[in-house]
């Protein structure tokens, strides 16, 4: 059973036919999208995370024909002809990339995180409770809270 | 890949009513987090499913003339916690909503979902026992009204006919105008976690007394509940760390945890205990500020 | 120069940019998925198996159960190959078993064309079981009379040593004599990435595995040993990596998927375990239950410490009784002066299988010492870090269990930096009064030692290949793998130093692919920089000297003067002279008719030292006694890890393994049933691996003692950090609440049970 959606995926139209029994993640990896990463399947460690409609969301817990009419972001997304995105750039000079699994699902919900909380005081509470459904295992999470940090700081300065 | 054997997409909740009353088999889908990972696990009783998702008229956060705040059973715990409406005159209901898993979770959870798999930890159940919300069910026959009290029935069992969908949660003027409220979410981890206990108040204190106490615990019990009997001996008298101490004991006559590998019944109940202290002390703070 | 500096990680824009390719991300047409049938009981003998069922769901390509695997049982622990037959792995698996050790052991394998289609056909085969009780705990599995798991007996391996002197006569000598029994719980890596590999043929007699390890010649060896195929008609080939921390040191799916495509005429079959297999299916880390006896005399010297542990590895052996033999003996040189006697046994029993974890065995043997330590430094009424300083080891001091020299023991140093980084003594006083009340506070402190490698319990060696490109930039081959502790960017980092090049030109291949990578062992044992960094220094020097003798072919300048700066050749003494470009150096290389060919240079060098690296950590803590909830308000970790090869790097791998030693204090145990076996919380929400939310902020400092027997001053640093949090956490808690927790995780759960049978609650 297949069903006939439309959706912006990085700032470009798609319209697929996609088989009712898929999640986004399956359908955004079909694609070649292959950032967007399984972890566990059930919601509960944020690998899989992408943007819909400019909020974080786990790509394997929501139906692929949800996406009908929604607009999509996925980390190759957010490079734009070879320039990586300020979030993108601050975790490289944090130092917040290790094995870089979590890494693309870490960055879409920094980048909705810094564009929701652009030019507003930031604590690292409310970093980390907005950072809170992405698991990470080789950093402690805290090159991550320093690279949201100085995204946050960029922007006020 | 999710095995759905058949799905209709609805577009009303009486449509949804219409096709659950054809098909036995059929189940409600609304934001996912738990169906589908029900059907991840291989449980196929959820492959035959009636997709709400998204759908308009569950979404709406309303306040009528008369105060009372209808909550769509659609909206998601994200938009709960940005809601101004919410915010402003049900914030137990935001905060609640807050400790609701992580972002991307609280992101399409919804409210409604949270009530009706019947979750004996269901983050909202026990803010909404203390508001003391009414729940505006649809089935065949029309709409039908339900205290959230007699709404839970058991551990994963709610007083839903098969054909009948949750279409807002209630709560009037009455309940929340005035209140000081509290709740507190104890668990293993900050996010992402089941509760332990789950603890709500709700106060109203005139003189330094208290004019009327509700506090409502999930896990406490086989279904979320209010202690009433604490809430009873309350009434009018003088709010000191003393008597809270004193209803912290009562609420015990109320509850009974169990024994589970995730907590010990003794554990549980010390933590009933602490909580029902902070939380009605907090409650009262506010209710007094 | 490049060595001691943050460069760029040489991965972080393909995985910024989500284009780094992990095992699961090769599309491969045609691609069939298996998955294994799991038993539902942890002990007993599968009686009969029908696989009708799901042979009939369309779909499905083949069932396999364990009468038609190969009856060869193999050892799965990712150790170089050893010579002498007495030093090898246990031998106790094979591919799928008739005998049950574990709730989830593998029965049977479906094929089928998807992997929904092969997880609904699992389900369908029926089997049925004969149950024995299931044996959890370590006296049940060592009782008089216990069945035998496996055909051996319970007990996987034992030793006992005495260094240092005699325990009898040092308890003589002491005036204070204290012991306990702790116990550490069973935790789990949580990689994010699970086990993952796929294998294909291109021929009858090839076998190509893809596969997420982190060793990827290993694999080649124990696949080859488990389906008795020839070693050089196996390729592994292992890509960007999701994590391992241990679990992928071990060879758990690959011999499975190789079996599957011979099996398939060559068809690609993959093994993409869920979270769930993973974390009950995979590899653990052992949980140790340990009684241990100290004593000092009456300046507070620590005369000796004695051990007993029991370390249960589950299932199957895996690493098996190396952990409590290198857990005892890389404890040894953090109190070189005192007698040590450490008796240790590995068990067997009907619980998830124990592998190597981060720190491999250490975490929990120095849980057990430094717990002791507070307690008789506390008894004795000195402050716990002073006690430490008059204790611990210095420069120079003997490591009695392997009677080598510590040329620098920079524990002392850690220790002394710490005091002054954490404040100890200005927080100390500050706490004093904080020791009463509903939330106490306290500080801790707890010290570690660790090795650099696994020699000479084994052979140490490392592959590097240099290759000068056409354009002049460099290829670096190492068997060395990049698992995200960013190995590639030090190895470019070293390579740059040594041979001059500029690092931007240095490009390490990130992906093993065995037939042509140089051999290595893998990323375990934090050997990295210090054992495949004598490689790729021999070969950088090589390499630098090939060039320059080719520039002095071609300039006719004498080599001796030259050195290469960036992309040139130029004068030592007046760099700013160019003599020729690498550039055209390499083309003239590789195009001249008559002269040169391609510049390369290779070594495979075996390290044959091992040296010890030191550290501690200083955390500040508050206790909520009422809700039995910790919560750091401080923690630093020291490390003596010689000498700093890239800063910025080397805090994140510091940041990692505090985390994972804070999860092990606090929060994550793999939770058995003692009595049916049942694994209850095998996923990532029952299983509290720490969120952002529950994680400290996390600091971090380093002594940077050079090291004079590696080639850049450089020690051991990915493991160690995982090691001393928890004893620091544990003795923070004793010092805020004067109740001491002896075992982990110091969950809410464990401390209402100690606050409540200690009058606290």
């Amino acid at each position: 059973m297949t069903r006939t959606i439309s959706f912006i995926l990085n700032n470009e139209p798609y319209t697929l036919d996609v088989d009712i029994r898929l999640s986004l993640l399956e359908v955004l990896r079909e694609q070649g999208l292959t950032s967007v990463k399984q972890g566990c399947g059930v919601g509960e460690c944020g690998a899989c995370t992408v943007l819909i409609d400019n909020i974080p969301v786990d790509s394997c817990m929501y139906l692929a024909l949800w996406a009908d009419g929604k607009t999509i972001r996925t980390v190759e997304g957010e490079s734009r002809a070879g320039e990586i995105s300020p979030v993108q750039r601050a975790y490289i000079d944090a130092g917040a990339v290790q094995c870089g699994y979590c890494t693309p699902g870490f960055i879409m919900t920094s980048t909705a995180f810094v564009e929701k909380y652009q030019g507003q005081a930031v604590d690292r509470e409310l970093i980390r409770r907005e950072h809170a459904g992405n698991l990470c295992r080789c950093t402690g999470y805290e090159t991550i809270i320093c690279a949201v940090e100085s995204c946050l700081q960029e922007q006020s300065s | 890949m999710f095995n759905i054997e058949t799905y209709n997409k609805v577009q009303s909740v009486s449509e949804a009513v219409a096709l659950l009353a054809e098909n036995s088999q059929a189940r409600v889908l609304a934001g996912g987090t738990d169906v589908l990972i029900r059907l991840r696990e291989g449980d196929d009783s959820y492959s035959q499913l009636i997709d709400i998702h998204d759908l308009a008229e569950l979404q709406q956060v309303q306040q009528l003339a008369d105060g009372e705040i209808s909550i769509g059973a659609g909206v998601t715990f994200s938009q709960l916690m940005d809601n101004r409406i919410i915010q402003e005159s049900l914030p137990l209901v935001a905060q609640a909503a807050g400790t609701v898993g992580g972002p991307q979770v609280r992101n399409v959870a919804t409210i409604g979902g949270n009530l009706c798999n019947g979750a004996i930890s269901a983050d909202s159940a026990a803010a909404l026992y203390v508001l003391e919300a009414v729940l505006e069910i649809e089935g065949v026959n029309g709409v039908r009204d339900l205290p959230i009290g007699k709404f839970y029935l058991g551990p994963g069992q709610v007083a839903l006919e098969h054909s009948e969908v949750l279409r807002a949660i209630r709560i009037p003027a009455v309940s929340y105008r005035d209140y000081g409220t509290h709740y507190y979410k104890y668990a293993m981890r900050n996010s992402m976690d089941i509760a332990t206990i789950g603890c709500a108040a709700a106060c109203k204190v005139k003189a330094g007394c208290f004019d009327t106490l509700k506090i409502a615990f999930t896990v406490a019990a086989p279904k979320p509940m209010r202690a009433l009997s604490a809430e009873k001996f309350a009434v009018g008298q003088a709010v000191t760390p003393e008597l809270i101490n004193e209803i912290a004991v009562l609420v015990l006559q109320d509850l009974n945890p169990r024994d589970s590998w995730r907590a010990s019944k003794e554990f549980r109940l010390h933590i009933i205990k602490t909580l029902a202290r902070r939380v009605i002390m907090a409650a009262a703070g506010v209710a007094e500020a | 120069m490049a060595v001691g500096i943050s460069t760029e990680r040489k991965d972080a824009l393909a995985k910024v940019s989500g284009r780094a390719k992990y095992t699961e991300d090769f599309a491969v047409k045609g691609m069939k998925h298996a998955v294994y049938v799991r038993s539902t009981i942890a002990h007993g003998r599968v009686v009969r198996i029908n696989a009708e069922k799901a042979q009939a769901l369309p779909g499905v390509r083949a069932v396999f159960t364990y009468a038609d695997v190969p009856q060869i049982k193999f050892a799965t622990a990712g150790h170089p190959y050893a010579l002498d037959r007495a030093a090898r792995d246990v031998e106790d698996r094979l591919l799928l078993t008739r005998d049950v050790r574990l709730e989830g052991d593998e029965v049977a394998v479906v094929v089928a064309d998807s992997e929904l289609i092969a997880r609904r056909a699992a389900r369908l085969v029926e089997v049925e079981y004969e149950s024995y009780p299931p044996l959890v705990t370590p006296e049940a599995v060592l009782a008089a009379g216990a069945r035998s798991i496996h055909p051996g007996g319970n007990i996987v391996g034992a030793h006992c040593y005495e260094v240092g002197g005699d325990v009898r006569q040092a308890e003589e000598e002491a005036t204070t004599v204290l012991e306990a029994r702790y116990s550490t719980a069973m935790v789990q890596h949580c990689h994010l990435e699970n086990h993952i590999a796929y294998a294909y043929m291109e021929d009858d007699g090839n076998i190509i595995v893809v596969s997420s390890t982190q060793i990827p010649h290993i694999a080649r060896r124990i696949i080859s040993e488990a389906l008795d195929f020839p070693l050089g008609n196996i390729k592994v080939i292992k890509p960007y990596l999701g994590g391992g921390f241990g679990a992928k040191q071990d060879v758990v799916v690959e011999p499975m998927v190789a079996f599957l495509t011979r099996k398939l005429n060559g068809a690609p079959v993959q093994i993409n375990l869920t979270r769930e297999e993973t974390m009950s299916c995979t590899r653990t880390r052992h949980p140790f239950h340990g009684h241990i006896r100290g004593g000092i005399d009456d300046r507070g010297i620590l005369q000796f410490l004695d051990l007993d542990v029991v370390s249960v590895t589950g299932a199957y052996a895996s690493h098996g009784h190396a952990i409590a033999l290198a857990g005892g003996a890389k404890t040894c040189a953090m109190y070189p002066r005192s007698v040590i006697r450490y008796n240790a046994r590995t068990v067997y029993a009907n619980m998830p299988s124990a592998g190597a974890m981060r720190a491999y065995g250490t975490p929990q043997v120095a849980f057990m010492v430094e717990c002791l330590v507070e307690e008789l430094a506390r008894k004795a009424g000195i402050d716990p870090l002073e006690f430490r300083l008059r204790n611990v080891g210095r420069s120079g001091d003997i490591n009695p269990l392997n009677k080598q020299v510590i040329i620098n023991h920079g524990l002392k140093d850690c220790l002394d930096k710490g005091r002054e980084v954490f404040q100890w003594d200005k927080k100390k006083a500050e706490y004093a009064d904080r020791k009463s009340g509903t939330v106490r506070s306290g500080i801790g402190v707890a010290c570690f030692s660790y090795a650099s490698g696994t020699y000479p319990g084994n052979v140490e060696i490392a592959g590097c290949r240099l290759i000068l490109n056409q354009d002049g930039s460099v290829h670096v081959h190492v068997g060395a793998t990049e698992i995200g502790q960013g190995s590639d960017t030090a190895f470019a980092q070293m390579a740059a130093e040594t041979t001059g090049v500029h690092y931007d030109q240095v490009k390490v291949i990130s992906t093993q692919d065995t037939d042509y990578t140089p051999f290595d062992t893998g990323a375990y044992a934090s050997r990295q920089t210090y054992v495949n960094g004598q490689a790729v220094y021999k070969a950088s020097l090589e390499f630098r000297d090939k060039i320059l003798s080719y520039a002095e072919e071609i300039t006719g300048r004498v080599k001796e003067a030259l050195t290469i700066a960036g992309d040139r050749i130029v004068y030592s003494a007046h760099p700013q002279t160019t003599v020729i470009s690498l550039r055209d150096l390499a083309v003239d290389s590789y195009y001249h008719k008559d002269r040169g060919g391609q510049i390369t240079s290779e070594v495979s060098y075996k390290t044959r030292t091992n040296v010890p690296v030191f550290g501690c950590t200083f955390v500040a803590l508050d206790v909520d006694i009422e809700l039995c909830k910790v919560t750091i308000r401080e923690i630093l970790n020291v490390h003596d890890s010689g000498k700093i090869i890239n800063p910025l790097m080397a805090a994140g791998q510091v940041h990692g393994g505090m985390s994972m030693s804070i999860g092990a204090a606090l929060y994550e145990e793999l939770l058995v049933d003692e009595v049916s076996g049942h694994i209850y919380n095998n996923n990532l929400l029952d299983y509290k691996l720490p969120t952002m939310t529950d994680m400290p902020d996390l600091d971090c400092a380093f002594v940077e003692l050079i090291e004079p027997t590696a080639s850049y001053g450089q020690k051991a640093l990915g493991e160690p950090p995982a090691i001393s949090p928890a004893p620091a956490i544990r003795n923070a808690i004793l010092d805020a609440t004067g109740v001491a927790p002896t075992q982990l995780p110091m969950s809410p759960k464990s401390l209402f049970r100690l606050f409540r049978a200690n009058g606290l609650l």
